[in-house]
């Protein structure tokens, strides 16, 4: 495991502990299923790549199908089977990945060019803005990420591949390699 | 470099995050068709130097599969539209027809 707990760079790197997540597909033209979710999370149904989230809650729009939804850690595995049961009747699935992914903060002055370093996503703040979800690749591996303000990103992807993230992370925020390129 | 815009996602997606799927369009021959249209199916492409339709999927993305009609010469981008879709959407032939006029490209050409 590399250890980020030593780690000085150009951004503090943190991983998540107790975030559980949901993935649930359906059809968003759904009451139903809008009802269900946005009762749970307590926040709003998102719009394309929007990400609402307020602590440990929140939905994230993952897909015109699907939803990454957020919750405590402990509370997944019932969540999900409760709201497995509200979506019976409509065409929809429920999985708890809590599990199978993990997620990173990262904080600083330099969170854009960190992120611009490893995925190809336009992050000027006239192209990226604080509240959109992108799904995406960081390096070799599938992540998504979002801003929760100007100074904070929230990435997540596979637990199977923590480390290599970990290890992205750590170069690209290495105290040495600021190019300051969206510095204003 | 190739840059699609996902009609699913609405994100700008850059060739790495996404998959090519090849053809578009393929109409799809199964149990009870001739052995010479089973062949076509499986293996006739048009392979142009031009105007082209290929599936591609936002894999690193929502994962969802688009159309997009681009030049395989020049690279490019005429549009994209979502795979759902059985035939090229009037505006984008309408692009290709300004931009190539007397296109052609399977049985669809710029005079339909
Ligand atoms: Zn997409």
């Amino acid at each position: 495991m590399s250890d980020l707990s030593g780690f000085e760079g150009l951004v503090a790197i943190r991983e998540v502990e107790n975030q559980g997540m949901l993935t649930v597909r359906g059809d968003f033209g759904s009451e139903v299923l809008r009802a269900a979710v946005t009762g749970l999370t307590g926040v709003d149904f998102p719009g394309r790549r929007v990400a609402h989230v307020q602590g440990a809650r929140g939905l994230l729009w993952m897909s015109p199908d699907e939803l990454a939804v957020l919750l405590p850690r402990g509370e997944a595995a019932q969540a999900a089977t409760r709201l497995a049961g509200q979506l019976a009747g409509v065409h929809a699935l429920v999985v708890d990945v809590s599990d199978a992914r993990v997620h990173f903060e990262i904080e600083g002055r330099v969170v854009r060019e960190t992120i611009a370093k490893l995925a190809p996503v336009d992050m000027h703040p006239d192209s990226f803005t604080p509240g959109e979800l992108r799904r995406t690749r960081f390096g070799q591996v599938a992540a998504g990420f979002w801003m929760a303000d100007e100074r904070t990103a929230r990435i997540f992807c596979f637990r199977s591949v923590r480390d290599y993230m970990a290890g992205l992370l750590t170069v690209a925020a290495d105290d040495h390699s600021e190019v300051a390129y969206f510095r204003k | 470099m190739l840059i699609f815009n996902c009609p699913h996602c609405g994100v700008a997606a850059e060739e790495t995050e996404l998959s090519g799927g090849g053809e578009a369009h393929l109409k799809r021959f199964g149990p009870g068709c001739s052995d010479a249209d089973f062949e076509g199916y499986l293996f006739t492409r048009e392979n142009p130097k031009g105007v082209h339709f290929e599936r591609w999927r936002h894999a690193f993305g929502c994962g969802k599969w688009f159309i997009a009609a681009r030049d395989t010469v020049t690279l490019e981008v005429f549009g994209t539209y979502p795979a759902q879709t059985s035939e090229p959407p009037r505006e984008i032939f309408d692009r290709i027809s300004e931009k190539r006029p007397g296109w052609s490209w399977c049985n669809l050409s710029g005079e339909a």
